[in-house]
This record gives C-alpha cells, sequence and structure tokens, in this order.
C-alpha cells in the first residue's frame, strides 16, 4: 500500500524556507517526495535549507514578500501549486503602551498584508491548482495573551480570521485553506523576548515537558498537504505540548 | 461616454473565472448561463469593475443585466 500521507508529485510553495519552522516544513514536504519551491530573503540560509532536503526537483526562490515587485517576480516564475505553507512572518515584543505605528507595520506587513497579498495574486494569476491545500503558520498566541505579545498576537489573529473567509471562497473548487497554531516552537522567533536559560525554565510547564520543535509542526503540515486531509477546510488546529498558557 | 473597449471588458470579466476558458467569453454571452457563475464571481466582477474603471455599481444592477454587453452599457452610462 502507498503512504496515504505521501506528497509525490505535489509542488508545495513554502514562505519564510530559510529558518525555524518553514525551514523543518521544507525538509518534511520533500522527505515526503514533494517538489518544493522555497522562498524567503537570506540567500545563504536558504541555500542551508535547500542542502538539508531529500531530493533534486526542489527551487529556491529569493523574495522579500513585503515587496509588491519582489512579489510578481516570484509569482511569475511558479509553476502550478498543489500546496503553499504561509510561514514568513516576525515577532516583536512591545508593551502596548509604547506601541507605535512602526511598531504595528514591522509586524503586520510580513505576519498580514504579505500572505494575504501573496494569496490574491496566486489565485489571480491561476498558480493555485484544483484541490490544492494552503496552510497558515498562525500561533496561539491569537488566543493566548503574554506580556509585550499583542501586536504579534494581533497579527496572528487576523490571519486566522482571514483564513476562514478564504477557506469559503476556495471550497467551491476543492481548495483547503487551513491554519496551524503552535504554543511555543524552539526557533529563533522564540528568542525574541527571553533568555535561552529562562525558555528551558518555562518549558518545563508544559505538560510534556518540552517546546515544540520545528519539526513536530511540520509532520501536522505535511498532514494538512497530503490527500488524507482532504475533508478539512476552514480550521485552525492546535499543536501545544498541552500548553493552556504560553 | 465610451471609456473602454468592449473586448477589454470581456477580457476583464472573463479574467474573473477561474476554469471557464477565455474563448467562451464574447460580448453576447449569457453569463448567468455559465456553469461557473456564482454570487462571489459576482462579487469579483463589481470588485473588478470598481478597480478597473473607478466605477461602483450596486448588486441590484449587477443582477438586472445577463449579457456582457448589457453590463457593460450599464458601467458606461455611469
Amino acid at each position: 500500500m502507498e503512504n496515504p500521507f505521501s506528497l509525490k508529485d505535489k509542488t508545495i510553495l513554502v514562505t519564510g524556507a530559510s529558518s525555524g519552522i518553514g525551514r523543518g516544513i521544507a525538509i518534511a514536504c520533500a522527505q515526503m517526495g514533494a517538489n518544493v519551491i522555497i522562498t524567503a530573503r537570506n540567500e545563504g540560509r536558504l541555500q542551508e535549507t535547500m542542502t538539508n532536503m531529500v531530493g533534486d526537483n526542489h527551487t529556491m526562490m529569493l523574495a522579500d514578500l513585503v515587496d509588491v515587485e519582489q512579489r510578481a517576480h516570484l509569482i511569475e516564475q511558479l509553476p502550478l501549486l498543489d500546496g503553499v505553507v504561509h510561514c514568513a512572518g516576525v515577532g516583536a515584543r512591545v508593551p502596548c503602551k509604547n506601541i507605535e505605528g512602526t511598531d504595528i507595520e514591522h509586524v503586520m506587513q510580513p505576519n498580514f498584508y504579505a500572505p494575504v497579498l501573496l494569496q490574491a495574486e496566486l489565485l489571480s494569476s491561476k498558480k493555485i491548482g484544483k484541490s490544492a491545500s494552503i496552510v497558515f503558520i498562525a500561533s496561539r498566541a491569537a488566543e493566548m495573551p503574554s506580556v509585550g505579545n499583542a501586536v504579534y498576537s494581533a497579527s496572528k489573529g487576523a490571519i486566522i480570521s482571514y483564513a476562514k473567509c478564504l477557506a469559503l471562497e476556495l471550497a467551491p473548487r476543492k481548495i483547503r485553506v487551513n491554519c496551524i497554531c503552535p504554543a511555543m516552537v524552539w526557533t529563533d522567533l522564540a528568542l525574541v523576548g527571553a533568555s535561552r536559560e529562562q525558555l528551558l525554565d518555562a518549558e518545563q510547564k508544559y505538560p510534556l515537558k518540552r517546546y515544540g520543535t520545528p519539526e513536530d509542526i511540520a509532520y501536522l503540515t505535511v498532514y494538512m498537504m497530503s490527500d488524507v486531509s482532504a475533508w478539512m477546510t476552514g480550521s485552525s488546529v492546535d499543536i501545544t505540548g498541552g500548553a493552556k498558557e504560553l | 461616454m465610451i471609456i473602454m473597449s468592449i473586448q477589454e471588458f470581456v477580457v476583464n470579466f472573463a479574467n474573473q473565472f477561474d476554469d471557464t476558458e477565455l474563448e467562451v467569453f464574447n460580448p453576447e454571452t449569457n453569463f448567468r448561463d455559465l456553469e461557473e457563475w456564482s454570487s462571489l464571481i459576482g462579487l469579483a466582477v463589481m470588485n473588478m469593475i470598481a478597480k478597473k474603471y473607478d466605477i461602483k455599481i450596486t448588486p441590484a444592477e449587477l443582477k438586472s443585466t445577463n449579457t456582457i454587453q448589457e453590463l457593460f452599457n450599464l458601467v458606461n452610462n455611469k
């Protein structure tokens, strides 16, 4: 029997693939047989992701997705896609009292504007195939408050609400749209607001006694990219190590 | 006042569809008969007219048209 989770013959775009969860997803999708197109801003780190991917049918495309022209250039080069994983994003910790317009832009541009506009442009340029699967890497932060995380949490809440509407609009073409909401995962982004020592201490409060790894999130993404999740759309799936707070 | 060509309008209209081939569309096409026509595509058409021609049409106005030519005339007379 063929592996039902196989991504063989699927072409999948992964944004934010130069580090953290995005890198883990690119590597896992390659492992499951997909032809993966990875994109990010940093060539060196994107190349490092590439060297860790099995198979030779992968492509890397440099792009800053906040930039309208770079998005257009990326879309021009893309083939028809069976999957898109919107993983590019940034974190920032600013107390509410200190939030300025630039703090909001710094987070909302990459975390909300860019994926929403990229998705719109992918659809209008007809790059999304029928029965494709689209995943947004959101965050449990959308619902779990933590100090200094207001703008980041709002950006993830915004993308989750957006994705549910997108799911509805794309359902007639059997295109599925889902969100993944991880609690804390060991990436550079986790270190934005705390030291490694503080995090090692804090992860002991998680029922499973650890934070997530990029692989933990990547395997859930594989499920959502594969045909086994054909009946799942408009969902937002938590993956938290049992944590009820961040 | 003619603000656009019907040919261009037909292409812009057709671009709102994902599966129906461009060749299917001409001024006399009754778009309501197309299998892919839906309220979502109607919304996309209204949005396209607002953005490309800077003209707002209401859902009721859209509903009063059946062919691309009729919609074109409506937009042109606004």
